[in-house]
């Protein structure tokens, strides 16, 4: 009976060598599978049980901290203050709803994920992971002004530093109270809200941009050398573009004028005209150099940013500019199928404030461990040279004469030159409703802020009278 | 050097082992290095050399490595068991000590002839499956009925049937063995036991699948019918039998998957675990071997450590159902990695090594075939709950035998090595002369 008995012992190896290889697909092979899959809470609940850092404005006032709650797991807290930059802060609830905005982004340092080389040499040390903390580029006062000026209607407020890429201000009117999303139910109320308090309008939003491209297309129209501030071309009303008959707002009549006038002045039919000759090719260049048609470089959840462009609305996707589908002539004012978000348009007015080159848009501005270190400071970095010194210093000329003469008077400041430009995109003709626009940069010779100021379906708004005077508090705000 | 003296000797680094477990765990949740380790170690020792005195008077020439590397298991599952729950631990040694008096008990009893059990074969099997039939009385515990509640202790009669049914297959096939490979007649190139010797062969056949259909547990049926496969396999030297009762039982399987949801749901599990609607089931669901997977992926290489496996937060419902008893071993892999898992799954193949070393030894065949049968259980056992948590076989619940947390599992085990033991000092002796 022996041999059949080391048989059945054969047999019992490989039963034991399956269940060992068994073991090892789940614990090594499969691991970071299993650890990924979304019913897995463990990493979650690992990370609730690391102090997470907190989150400071840049004045130092505090916008999130963690609790201890009766679990050993830390809660995250939200103090009155913090609820001003919801969107921009998201939130942190990994066991329930998960994570948004700055918490998810900046997410590995603050949960304290170090490499694996530091993890190992601190859990041989026996220190406690703990998390780092966040010091941001906003400001509490100005973000403040910013809501309070849009007040209940729905829009936003971007402001960023031209020449670092420091976002200082970014409101999405409405808002929500982050601290809210702790409550069970309130999340799901929120999303399925009309006014959609949820969504970060700066860097979400797809709305038109009416008058204010034309930043874009005179900046291409004068890098490009085919144009000068000086060029002259007709202002008559209508002309035809793309077989279609495009009107001036309120039909006025123009002569020959130059860029400077037809820009000081918004004339619609001198812009169509000269991105007609630039061609699709150039205009669409240009835009694609100011960032348009791709995420904008923000420390900020993919998920929760939108590229700006031509959106077709068949295909429900941007195409580039350039396409043959695509009436280059609207694109130049701000219409056709245009869709950009108000952080897109800081960027623009950014770019040229900062003699024409783009920065990337940067909320942290260092990350200092729990003994107050340092751990990481987020350096200026420039995301491309979009136009010449030489293009961005004429076309400010041009911007500062739009606040100092022409549809952007509002915006003015006392004793501080403003360059900007106002947009009046008409959604709705027959019942008059507007998104109005206000893009621009302050001071005019060394400029410290550059903004964009968009509000939703305002009846009969126009940029100069609804947008602008918005952008002129937040600016003086942020000049004091 | 004696069998004994090795014995003795193998005893200290498993005393050791249980000594350094606790410690860590210690260190882990205090951080300070408590003398309390060494008071368990030594208590784990007083208890390992007081069964070894016993066997050392009763059965000197018992095989000295079985006792050692149970040992092992104890003091995996005793130091498991404390991080889990201190409560757990202290019970569990308390188990320890009635597992050792029955130990005891089967030794001091049998130590004249074990084989005088062939007389009482069929009041030995009548008992088991009487033990097996206990629990229909009373309520069904996730849809099987495995456990018999008698005032406040519940045992799990299954533990000790499964010995009682491999006492009876031992004698019943020494009996018949002869007869079955003579009379054997090949019909379509298959060869078939002869009817008159197949009838209680399928009569122990049909009382599996009944026993299937009335406790309604997958597991304890599998170990049964393996059981008695691997008997019927060693007894006969007869692939072809072993083939037909696997039929047989595939059969019996999937009339019974087709009855019963709670069966069914079992596959469902075991095939769909991240499946969000399976696992969101509250009853039958894959919730269970979804976390003992997740919680298998935590472990690594190396394991996270002792106390570092995410469990239970504070008073609400486990995030790992039943970690000290069916997902012992995932809570295993989970803080001592790949390697520990391994290691308890290579002492338990030295176990088995030894217990068919012991059948090889044995002179006589109903000596042979009860060390057979007693390791083929224990190995099988081992195989269906690890098989379960790993997900390589659906998941039904049965302890992992010496580790996890439950009185009956502990007494039957013990029970079950007094037998080994007896069986091994005798071919040993007999070997030798």
């Amino acid at each position: 009976m022996n041999a059949p008995i080391l048989r059945l012992f054969g047999l019992v190896l490989v039963l034991f060598a399956a269940l060992a290889g068994m073991t090892s697909y789940n614990s090594v092979i499969k691991a970071d599978d299993y650890r990924d899959n979304a019913l897995n809470k463990r990493p979650l609940i690992e990370q609730a049980q690391v102090k997470r850092g907190v989150i400071r404005a840049r004045d130092g006032s505090l916008l999130a901290n963690s609790i201890k709650d009766e679990d050993a797991l830390y809660e995250r807290r939200y103090p009155p203050g913090a609820q001003r930059f919801s969107h921009v802060l998201g939130y942190d609830y990994g066991l329930t709803i998960g994570r948004a905005g700055l918490e998810r982004s900046r997410n590995d340092a603050l949960a304290g994920e170090k490499d694996e080389i530091t993890s190992i040499v601190s859990d041989l040390s026996g220190k406690r992971r703990v998390g780092d903390n966040v010091i941001t580029n906003l400001d509490p006062r100005a973000q403040q002004v910013a809501l309070d000026a849009l007040g209940d209607r729905r829009g936003s407020v971007v402001a960023i530093e031209p020449a670092t890429g420091k976002v200082r201000v970014m409101a999405s009117s409405p808002g929500y109270d982050p601290g809210d999303l702790r409550r069970s139910g309130v999340y799901t109320r929120l999303s399925r809200q009309d006014n959609s308090p949820l969504f970060n309008r700066a860097t979400q939003a797809g709305y038109v941009p009416g008058s204010t491209m034309k930043v874009v297309t005179a900046a291409a129209a004068l890098d490009s050398g085919d144009f000068t501030p000086e060029s002259q071309v007709s202002g008559k009303s209508p002309i035809i573009v793309s077989g279609v008959p495009l009107k001036n707002f309120s039909d006025t009549q123009f002569g020959l004028i130059t860029l400077t006038t037809a820009l000081t002045n918004s004339v619609n039919t001198v812009w169509a005209q000269v991105a007609e000759k630039l061609g699709r090719e150039r205009v669409a260049e240009y835009m694609e150099r100011f960032g348009f048609g791709s995420d904008p470089p923000l420390d900020y959840p993919d998920a929760q940013m939108n590229p700006s462009g031509v959106f077709d609305t068949k295909r429900q996707r941007l195409i580039s500019a350039d396409a043959g589908s695509v009436d280059i002539g609207r694109v130049a004012i701000g219409q056709e199928r245009l869709r950009v978000t108000p952080l897109q348009m800081a960027t623009v007015v950014a770019t040229v404030a900062n003699g024409g080159v783009r920065m990337k848009p940067q909320f942290t501005s260092r990350i200092v461990d729990q003994d107050g270190r340092t751990a990481e400071r987020i350096e200026p970095e420039e995301a491309q040279r979009v136009i010449s010194a030489q293009t961005a210093g004429q076309l400010t000329q041009m911007m500062a004469n739009v606040v100092r003469e022409g549809t952007g008077t509002a915006a003015a400041l006392q004793g501080i030159e403003v360059a900007g430009k106002t947009g009046t995109a008409e959604l709705n003709i027959a019942r008059s409703i507007n998104q109005p626009w206000f893009v621009g940069f302050a001071p005019r010779s060394q400029p410290k802020v550059a903004i964009a100021v968009t509000l939703e379906n305002i009846v009969g708004g126009q940029g100069g009278v609804v947008a602008a005077p918005i952008a002129k508090q937040v600016m003086q705000e942020l000049l004091r | 050097m004696s069998a004994r003296n090795r014995e003795l000797f193998a005893l200290i680094p498993a005393s050791l082992l249980l000594t350094a477990g606790f410690a860590a765990v210690f260190i882990q949740r205090e951080n300070l290095l408590n003398d309390l380790s060494l008071t368990y170690g030594a208590i784990f020792l007083a208890l390992c050399l007081a069964a070894h005195l016993v066997l050392r008077m009763t059965l000197p020439d018992a095989d000295p490595y079985i006792f050692p590397l149970v040992a092992v298991l104890a003091c995996f599952g005793l130091v498991m068991l404390y991080r889990l729950d201190e409560e757990f631990a202290r019970e569990q040694a308390q188990w320890f000590v009635v597992g050792l008096i029955f130990f005891t008990a089967t030794i001091v009893v049998l130590r004249r002839d074990h084989r005088v059990l062939e007389r009482y074969r069929y009041i030995i099997a009548f008992g088991g499956i009487l033990l097996l039939l206990l629990p229909r009385l009373g309520s069904p515990v996730n849809g099987a009925y495995l456990s018999f509640s008698m005032g406040p202790i519940s045992f799990q009669p299954a533990e000790l049937a499964k010995i009682a049914i491999v006492i009876f297959l031992a004698s019943y096939l020494r009996d018949t063995r002869q007869v079955l490979v003579i009379g054997a007649r090949r019909v379509a190139g298959i060869t078939f036991p002869p009817l008159k010797h197949l009838g209680p062969l399928l009569a122990v056949w049909g009382t599996a699948m009944a026993l299937l259909f009335v406790i309604q547990d997958l597991g304890s049926s599998l170990m049964f019918f393996g059981g008695f496969l691997a008997l019927v396999y060693v007894a006969t030297n007869r692939i072809s039998f072993v083939l037909i009762g696997l039929g047989l039982f595939a059969l019996g399987a999937r009339v019974l998957y087709a009855i019963r949801p709670t069966i069914e749901s079992r596959v469902d599990a075991w095939l769909h675990p991240f499946d969000p609607e399976i696992y969101e089931r509250e009853i039958g669901g894959s919730y269970q071997m979804a976390q003992s997977i997740f919680s298998q992926a935590d472990g690594g290489f190396f394991g996270q450590g002792f106390g570092q496996a995410i469990i239970q937060l504070g008073d609400n419902p486990p995030i790992l159902p039943a970690a000290h008893t069916d997902f012992i071993y995932a809570v295993i892999t989970d803080e001592l990695g790949l390697m520990g898992a391994v290691a308890v799954l290579l002492v338990y193949l030295l176990i088995v090594e030894r217990g068919f070393k012991t059948a090889m030894l044995a002179t006589d065949s109903f000596s042979k075939l009860l060390a057979t049968g007693l390791t083929a259980v224990l190995a099988l056992q081992v195989f269906v709950i690890v098989g379960g948590v790993t997900k390589l076989i659906p998941l039904t619940g049965v302890t992992l035998p010496f580790i996890s947390y439950g009185g009956s599992s502990i007494v039957a085990n013990f029970i079950l090595l007094a037998l080994l033991m007896l069986v091994s000092d005798r071919a040993r002796r007999e070997s030798a002369a």
